[in-house]
C-alpha cells in the first residue's frame, strides 16, 4: 500500500513548504471568470451608489489640471519646453492617476478582503488583478476626456502626435504591472507590520514629484538629478506624453530601463505576495 | 488503496499568541537559517498542545499537532470535538484558507468548501448576479453555473426576486440562495462548517437532505463539522474526534458519538460557572454550578437504571425582589427535548418554598430529581435555564451543559433481553383481568 501510494496521482497537495516560485498561475487561469465578475461588481456597485455615476471620473483630472496649470505654469513658471500647459499637465495627470490608483488599491488588498479571504479559497491574485482591470475603466473615461482635448489642440496646431503613439498600449500595460508589483509588495508587508500603510500615501506624493509630470524629463537630465531618471515611471510618462502631444522626446534608455524595472518589480511582487497569501489569515 | 479521496499526513498548525514583536522576526530568521542548513525545524519542538483551560508558558500554541488519517471516497465524515479542539483549523487548512505549519494533505478531485454561506455576496447586485459571482468565488466556471442556474433558483425558492438586489431580500432568502449556490457545486469533495446553524428548521432539513443526497447518491465525499450530534449522526457514516489538536478516535459515527458523549471530554458530571457556556446571559441571575449526583456514589455521569438522577443547580441571584425559576430540559443524543421541567408549585410534586416568591440576593441551590426506573439505557443531556419573573427574554440559558448515561443493571431484564426501544423506559402500572372463559 505504501509503495502504491508513492505513484498515486493527487489533484492537489497542500503542503507546509511550498516552492517560493510556484505562483499557481494555472489556478488563476481557471478562475478567469471570477476576475471578470469582480471587475463587473466593482463597476456596478460604484455607479449604483452615486447620482452622477461615471461623471465623477472626469472631475478629478479636470481639477488637477486646472490647479497644476495655475500653480506650476502661471505662478511658478516652470519650463515645459513650450508645450500647451493644459495639455501637458493633463497628459501627465491622466497617466499618473492610473498608476497611482492601481498601486493605492492593490496596496490594501489583504486588509480590504480579509473577511472573504478568511472564508474561501480562490487564487488571491485575482483580487489585485481585478483592481487593475477595474481601474482601466476609470482610466478609459479620463483618457477619453484627454483625447477630446487633444483633438481640439491638434486643430489649433498646438499638439503634434507622432508614431510613438503606438507605444500607448505597451505603456498602459507597463504602468499597470508596475503599480501591481509595488502594490503587492506593500500589501504583503503591511499584513504583519501595519506602519507601512501610513508611509504609502506620503510616498506616493513624493514619487509623483519625482516623476516628470509637472516638468519634462529634459529638465532633470540637464541638471543631472539621477534619482528622477532611475524612477521607472519617468520613461513611461515621458514617452506617453511625447507620443500624444509631441513635447519632449523618446529617451530609449529611459524607456527600456522602465520595461526591465517593471518586470523585476512585478516578479518580486508576485513572489512576496505568494509567500504571504498562504497564511496571512492568521496574522491580519 | 486507490479510493482514498483525502490523505492527511502529520499535519500540524501552530498559532502565535499575543502580539507580533521583534521576537517573531528573530525566530523566523532562526527557523529559516536552520532549514537552509538542512537541519530539523526548531519550531517544531517548542510550543505546547492547545488546551485552553491550562495556562501555558509559551506564546506558540499548536492548534493541530501531528494528525494523520485517510478519508475514502464517498464517505461522509463528521468532525466533532470541543471548542478549540482544532476542528475549524483543520477545515481552514483543507479549504486552503491558511497553510499548515508542517505536514501535508493530498487530495483527489476538487474541493469545495463552505466555511460560511454567501461569501462575497454584494448587497447591490441582483440575485442573478450574485449567483454567478458567488459561484465563481467557490470555483465554478461560468457555464457550469449557467447549467445549474434554474435548479439553484428553484432550490432557494427565490424565483420572483432573482432580478432584485439582494439587499432587499429577507435574511432567510439570502441564506437560502447562498446555500443553494454551494449545493450545486460540481466538486468531488465538499467541506462544510456549521453553516446549517442559520435558516429555519425546514430549510435546515432541506440542507441536510441535500448534503445526504450529495454523499450517498452522488458518491461525493463530505466533511462536516458540527456541534449538532443529530446532524452528524444523520449525515455522516464515519466520524473523527479531535481533542486538544490531536486525533482521538476515528470510526463509525454511532460508536464515535457514543464515545464522545460519554467521555470526560464532553463532561464530568459537574461544571462550574467559568466553564459553563451561556447561550444567553441574564442580568438577574447566573449559574454557579450544575451537578449530576447519584445518591450512593456522588457526582457522576453514569447512573444505573434503578437509581434516581439528582440534578443540582446552584445559582447566584444578583438583586433583591425578583422571582427566579430554575428550569431543566432533558434531551436525547440527537438534541430532541424529552421533557421540560421547572420548580413552580403547579408543576412539581412537592412544595418548594422558594418557588413562586421574590428572592433576596444570594446563592441558592435547587434540586430536581428524575425518578428511578424512568429512563432507558441510553445517553442523555440536560440544558439549564434561570427564568427571572417568568420572562423568557431575560433568562440565562446554557444548552447541553452536562450529559449522562443510564446503565442497565439487569433488574428489568429478567423477561426480555433484546434491544429496548424508546427514549424512556418507565416502570408503569400494569394489570390484566380474565373477561371470558370461552372465545
Amino acid at each position: 500500500m505504501e509503495v502504491n501510494s508513492a505513484n498515486e496521482h493527487w489533484d492537489l497537495e497542500i503542503r507546509s513548504n511550498d516552492n517560493l516560485f510556484n505562483l499557481h498561475l494555472k489556478d488563476v487561469w481557471h478562475y478567469r471568470d471570477l476576475l471578470w465578475l469582480m471587475v463587473r461588481r466593482d463597476f456596478v456597485s460604484f455607479y449604483k451608489q452615486t447620482v452622477l455615476g461615471p461623471l465623477w471620473f472626469f472631475i478629478q483630472p479636470i481639477f488637477t489640471t486646472i490647479i497644476f496649470t495655475i500653480i506650476f505654469s502661471r505662478v511658478a513658471k516652470i519650463d515645459i519646453d513650450g508645450a500647451t500647459p493644459v495639455l501637458f499637465y493633463m497628459a501627465g495627470t491622466v497617466a499618473w492617476n492610473y498608476f497611482s490608483d492601481c498601486l493605492n488599491k492593490t496596496s490594501t488588498v489583504f486588509r480590504d478582503n480579509a473577511s472573504i479571504f478568511g472564508k474561501v479559497y480562490f487564487p488571491r491574485l485575482i483580487m489585485p488583478l481585478s483592481i487593475v482591470c477595474s481601474n482601466l475603466v476609470k482610466f478609459g473615461v479620463q483618457f477619453l476626456l484627454f483625447i477630446v482635448l487633444l483633438v481640439y489642440f491638434c486643430f489649433t496646431g498646438q499638439a503634434h502626435p507622432n508614431w510613438y503613439i503606438l507605444l500607448f498600449p505597451v505603456i498602459i500595460v507597463l504602468m499597470a504591472l508596475l503599480g501591481l508589483g509595488l502594490g503587492l509588495i506593500i500589501t504583503a508587508m503591511t499584513t504583519k507590520y501595519r506602519d507601512l500603510a501610513f508611509v504609502v500615501s506620503f510616498g506616493m506624493q513624493l514619487m509623483m514629484y519625482a516623476t516628470p509630470i509637472i516638468y519634462p524629463l529634459s529638465t532633470p537630465l540637464k541638471r543631472g538629478h539621477s534619482i528622477i531618471v532611475y524612477n521607472p515611471m519617468s520613461g513611461l510618462i515621458e514617452t506617453f506624453r511625447y507620443g500624444f502631444i509631441g513635447t519632449g522626446q523618446f529617451y530609449s534608455f529611459a524607456f527600456f530601463y522602465s520595461v526591465v524595472a517593471c518586470f523585476v518589480v512585478l516578479v518580486l511582487g508576485l513572489v512576496v505576495f505568494n509567500k504571504v497569501e498562504k497564511d496571512f489569515v492568521d496574522t491580519v | 488503496m486507490s479510493d482514498v479521496a483525502i490523505r492527511v499526513e502529520n499535519l500540524s498548525k501552530a498559532y502565535q499568541l499575543g502580539d507580533f514583536t521583534t521576537g517573531t522576526l528573530s525566530r523566523d530568521l532562526h527557523r529559516w537559517w536552520m532549514l537552509m542548513r538542512g537541519k530539523e525545524d526548531p519550531f517544531l519542538n517548542i510550543g505546547e498542545t492547545n488546551n485552553r483551560e491550562v495556562k501555558g508558558d509559551s506564546d506558540i500554541v499548536w492548534s493541530l499537532k501531528d494528525i494523520s488519517f485517510d478519508i475514502q471516497q464517498g464517505d461522509a465524515v463528521g468532525i466533532i470535538g470541543k471548542n478549540g479542539a482544532g476542528k475549524s483549523t483543520l477545515l481552514k487548512i483543507l479549504s486552503r484558507v491558511t497553510s499548515p505549519t508542517a505536514g501535508n494533505i493530498k487530495v483527489k478531485g476538487r474541493i469545495a468548501s463552505l466555511l460560511e454561506v454567501g461569501t462575497g455576496f454584494h448587497p447591490e447586485l441582483t440575485g442573478r448576479e450574485n449567483i454567478f459571482l458567488n459561484g465563481a468565488i467557490l470555483g465554478m466556471r461560468k457555464n457550469e453555473i449557467k447549467q445549474h442556474f434554474d435548479a439553484i433558483v428553484d432550490f432557494a425558492g427565490v424565483e420572483r426576486y432573482v432580478d432584485t438586489p439582494v439587499k432587499r431580500y429577507s435574511s432567510g432568502m439570502y441564506v437560502r440562495l447562498a446555500f443553494a449556490v454551494a449545493a450545486y457545486l460540481e466538486s468531488e469533495i465538499l467541506v462544510v462548517d456549521e453553516v446549517l446553524a442559520v435558516g429555519d428548521a425546514e430549510f435546515q432539513k432541506k440542507c441536510l437532505g441535500k448534503m445526504n443526497e450529495v454523499s450517498t447518491n452522488q458518491g461525493r465525499t463530505v466533511l462536516f463539522v458540527s456541534h449538532n450530534m443529530g446532524a452528524v449522526s444523520t449525515l455522516c457514516n464515519k466520524s473523527i474526534i479531535l481533542k486538544h489538536g490531536s486525533l482521538q478516535l476515528m470510526g463509525a459515527t454511532s460508536t464515535v458519538i457514543d464515545r464522545y458523549i460519554s467521555s470526560n471530554e464532553y463532561n464530568s458530571g459537574q461544571i462550574y460557572a467559568d466553564a459553563i457556556e451561556l447561550k444567553q446571559k441574564s442580568t438577574y441571575a447566573g449559574f454557579h454550578a450544575i451537578r449530576l449526583i447519584s445518591k450512593s456514589r456522588g457526582v457522576t455521569t453514569d447512573f444505573t437504571i434503578n437509581e434516581q438522577i439528582v440534578i443540582e443547580v446552584e445559582y447566584d441571584v444578583y438583586n433583591d425582589g425578583h422571582m427566579i425559576q430554575p428550569s431543566v430540559h432533558l434531551l436525547d443524543v440527537l438534541g430532541t427535548c424529552i421533557f421540560a421541567t421547572f420548580s413552580a408549585a403547579s408543576v412539581s410534586s412537592n412544595f418548594d418554598k422558594y418557588a413562586n416568591v421574590p428572592l433576596k440576593k444570594g446563592r441558592y441551590k435547587s434540586t430536581c430529581i428524575i425518578p428511578a426506573h424512568f429512563l432507558n439505557d441510553k445517553n442523555y443531556r440536560i440544558s439549564a435555564f434561570l427564568v427571572p419573573d417568568n420572562s423568557m427574554d431575560k433568562m440565562a440559558i446554557t444548552e447541553s451543559v452536562l450529559s449522562f448515561s443510564i446503565v442497565e443493571t439487569g433488574e428489568m431484564r429478567k423477561e426480555y433481553t433484546g434491544e429496548w426501544i424508546g427514549v424512556v423506559r418507565p416502570k408503569l402500572y400494569w394489570d390484566t383481568e380474565r373477561l371470558e372463559t370461552e372465545v
